[in-house]
């Protein structure tokens, strides 16, 4: 990166230490001499959701914020708004990049077809489109040195080889700005992080992501079950089990105080009703299972 | 309370955000008649894109409406030196100030010069009850009183060195404030500028010697025309909202299409990765959270839910989906007494409101449906503290903003005290008690009250029992527990009768247990290893 100025990109899940890190960086570009500024969102990230900071240093930086296509290098603390922050990455800057996975609750929603909402880990497809990618578990490292809650340091390790900032710098904002009693586990993530020797790491870290659960399997079911009531047996709002068991909330007890499908689109064919029905009114036909 | 302290003689400083000053308004409006003895300075953050507001509200309007000089930083040296200002002109005008900043001024580091700031005044109430006491005979002398001081605040306005013309190329000249102003400059450096720090009382002679130095002259600003308008008042022919758009952020990027659809040459789109396809990541309520339960047992139930702000708000999304509408702090109770006076709601209606909001804002109108003898339940999700903000304490929590012990509102019994004739206390962990109280609420003639008692688990202690695990072989992968929405239970690798099973992150599982009670085949036991957590 140029030592007259660049623009960082910092991107992850709330939670991750990214508003920190970046913190941290700032004060590291202060130090070194420059001008700097940042300015992130993470209005509803305290409950999982998205943190995006943007850090611009340089002689004298006007907007704090990087436009697409223009950070000189994206830090994502998460596989997944790595993906998402490639828009801002210069084309031919280097993209580092955290592979553990933390999968959001949505991304499991699809109950009748199975299909997973997170993109796979696909690291060789990823450093084909970007080129330069630094990819490692930091969390497994952070752990492996001390905290995992240092994770951010490790990534922040990776980013002090591509920026001209001294280590000095690097290791007086560190001590600064990591939580009281922290600093040696953030100490140590940055000196794991930055002795990760790349390109080498991303092909290494890539052959280890290759096994593990990705995507979709390809085992989708489709069509939804079907239920046979023999309704005669029923008891009506007087039981109403299988209504509270529903997940998929398919089951109501109509007028006529008996049982009654209301979303039959929606049945996956758990049986759940079949099998806590004191009466027997329920049975499940599913063509997936009967197939077989 | 600023007000009263400013009266008093202490230097005082309100901050809220952009909807906060609608609750504040009443007072904020008359303190501009009475002003006070020490600088009372009001800071308000607009969010324009709305990252975590109800609305994108542009409160510039309020300073011209209640008549105060309105201040508008562009980045943190301006937020410091602007407030040092707003102080001073509150004081030498007699008059509140309104320092409005926005999203990106607010979340931001730069680097800050300090200044010598003038020591306060020593507090000292004196009785001045024509100007402090808004009796209509006294308000009306002091509105006089206010547009005497508007006046002098315009003159300072128009030699204010927060408000600056920089020339160069004399084609455009662009008026900003905020933030803006430095996008302006990084896309078009050359442009002639004029920068509004004190933007009200707007400085029209300042306008209109700008105009005449410059060809054309652009207003670039989020939100509302707040600036075009005023100038367009003042009788200088201007453009802007014809290349911005009224919503949303502006951001360099969208300067510059905006200044090249008014026939600035910009720089050609700079070339980009594409979008790859990604996960949505909405934010979601935290392992563990005590308000998931309520939420699955008023959506079972087929209630309308009336919601309110805070975390819960998010139980109006996916896979919870049990809230009906949130529309402003404190709103709920009174929303749900509309909705059962309507007559349309197709089940029992039900106000949730946490307990920091219910304490805000929710009293008058939960005492309202009492007198009225409106049937509704109101479910107060107490949780010991104000978790969508940060934490904060509040006169329920038994501490103070600074952690001393304090007095703690007990809420069972103000309830009671309100007149509400059925209370119960349950246990949010318990699924089916919270279905049974909830049951039985529903069913009372007037008004029910159920209050949770878990406190937040992130805040202000981190509450971490012994995790839980899922016997894979057991699992039917029927997802019910996935209806929790809970961020540690994610799909498994495995599959069961074409469908996913789940697993559970150990590192995030809080035990809170509610997915086992949720679980009929009892697939999910505590994970190995000792009980406690490290």
């Amino acid at each position: 990166m140029s030592a007259a100025g660049g623009s960082i990109l910092l991107v992850g899940v709330g939670g991750q230490g990214v508003v920190l890190a970046s913190a941290i960086v700032a004060d590291t570009a202060l130090r070194s001499g420059y001008d700097v500024k940042q300015s992130e969102v993470h209005g509803m990230s305290q409950r999982g959701g998205i943190v995006s900071s943007h850090l611009r240093y340089g002689r004298a930086v006007a907007s704090p914020l990087i436009e697409a296509g223009q950070a000189d290098v994206v830090v994502a603390t998460e596989w997944n708004e790595g993906l998402r922050a490639l828009p801002y990455l210069r084309p031919g800057a280097p993209l580092i990049v955290n592979l553990h996975r933390v999968v959001p609750p949505g991304a499991c929603r699809d109950r009748l077809g199975g299909r997973f909402g997170y993109p796979p880990l696909a690291v060789d497809a990823l450093a084909r489109e970007v080129g330069d990618v630094r990819a490692c578990d930091a969390l497994a490292i952070a752990r492996r040195v001390g905290s995992p809650k240092a994770l951010n340091s490790v990534l922040l390790g990776v980013l002090a080889t591509l920026v001209p900032f001294p280590d000095h710098t690097w290791r007086e904002a560190l001590a600064a700005n990591a939580p009281r009693g922290s600093f040696p586990a953030n100490a140590a993530a940055f000196d794991a992080g930055r002795a990760l020797r790349y390109p080498d790491e991303t092909w290494a870290q890539a052959a280890a992501a290759a096994p593990a659960p990705n995507g979709n399997e390809g085992r989708a079911r489709g069509a939804p079950a079907t239920l046979a009531l023999t309704e005669p047996w029923c008891k009506g709002r007087a039981c109403g089990i299988c209504v509270r068991a529903c997940p998929e909330l398919c089951l109501a007890i109509d007028g006529r105080d008996r049982v009654a499908v209301v979303r039959p689109e929606a049945c996956t064919g758990c049986r759940l009703c079949e099998l806590l029905c004191p009466d027997f009114v329920i049975t499940v036909h599913d063509t997936v299972v009967e197939a077989r | 309370m600023t007000l009263g302290a400013a009266m008093g003689g202490a230097r005082a400083l309100a901050a809220m955000k952009h909807v906060g000053l609608n609750v504040a308004a009443d007072t904020f409006m008359t303190a501009a008649y009475t002003g006070a003895r020490a600088g009372l300075v009001v800071v308000s953050a607009d969010d324009p894109g709305m990252h975590s507001s109800q609305n994108e509200q542009d409160n510039r309007f309020f300073a011209r409406f209640a008549g105060v000089p309105l201040l508008e930083p562009a980045d943190s040296q301006e937020a410091y030196a602007f407030t040092l200002l707003a102080f001073e002109l509150a004081e030498r005008f007699d008059v509140p100030v309104l320092l409005r900043s926005t999203t990106r001024v607010s979340h931001a580091r730069g680097v800050v010069h300090r200044a010598p700031a003038a020591g306060p005044p020593a507090p000292r109430f004196e009785r001045a009850p024509e100007k402090f006491v808004m009796l209509p005979g006294y308000a009306r002398d002091r509105h006089r009183a206010l547009l005497e001081r508007l006046a002098a605040l315009e003159r300072e306005a128009e030699a204010s060195a927060q408000n600056r013309v920089e020339l160069r190329d004399r084609r455009f000249g662009i008026v900003t404030s905020g933030i803006v102003y430095h996008y302006v400059r990084e896309v078009m450096p050359e442009a002639s500028v004029l920068k509004l720090g004190l933007s009200h009382p707007f400085p029209a002679g300042l306008v209109r010697r700008f105009a005449a130095e410059v060809e054309r002259l652009v207003v670039v600003e989020e939100l509302e025309p707040y600036l075009e308008d005023a100038i367009r008042a003042a009788g200088v022919p201007v453009e802007g909202k014809a290349y911005f758009s009224r919503t949303g952020e502006l951001s360099p990027d969208l300067v510059a299409r905006g200044l090249e659809r008014a026939g600035w040459p910009a720089p050609a789109p700079r070339p980009r990765h594409a979008a790859p396809p990604t996960a949505g990541r909405p934010p979601v309520l935290c392992p563990g959270c005590p308000h998931v339960t309520p939420y699955l047992a008023l959506r079972q139930m087929g209630a309308v839910v009336s919601g309110d702000i805070g975390c819960y708000t998010l139980a109006a999304m996916e896979p919870l989906r049990a809230m009906d509408t949130t529309v402003a702090m404190g709103s709920s109770i009174g929303m749900a007494i509309g909705l059962a006076r309507s007559g349309g709601a197709s089940g029992p209606v039900v106000a949730t409101i946490g307990d920091s909001t219910f304490l805000h804002a929710g009293l008058p109108a939960l005492a309202d449906a009492v007198y009225n003898g409106t049937r509704v339940t109101v479910v107060i999700l107490d949780n010991a503290t104000t978790a969508m903000t940060g934490g904060q304490a509040h006169p329920a929590a038994g501490v103070t903003i600074r952690g001393d012990a304090a007095p703690t509102v007990d809420l069972r019994a103000l309830c009671r005290a309100l007149g509400v004739g059925w209370v119960k206390v349950v246990d949010p962990y318990d699924l089916a008690g919270i279905r049974l109280a909830l049951a039985e609420a529903v069913a009372q003639p007037g008004v029910s009250v159920v209050i949770t008692n878990r406190p937040c688990v992130e805040m202000p202690v981190k509450v971490r029992d012994h995790p839980f695990t899922v016997a894979d072989g057991a699992c039917i992968a029927c997802q019910a527990c996935m209806n929790l929405g809970c961020p540690s239970i994610t799909w498994s690798s495995g599959w069961h009768e074409g469908r996913r099973k789940v697993q559970i992150d150990a590192v995030t599982c809080t035990g809170c247990t509610v997915c086992v009670q949720t679980c009929v085949p009892g697939a999910i036991v505590p994970a190995p290893g000792r009980s406690g957590k490290a």
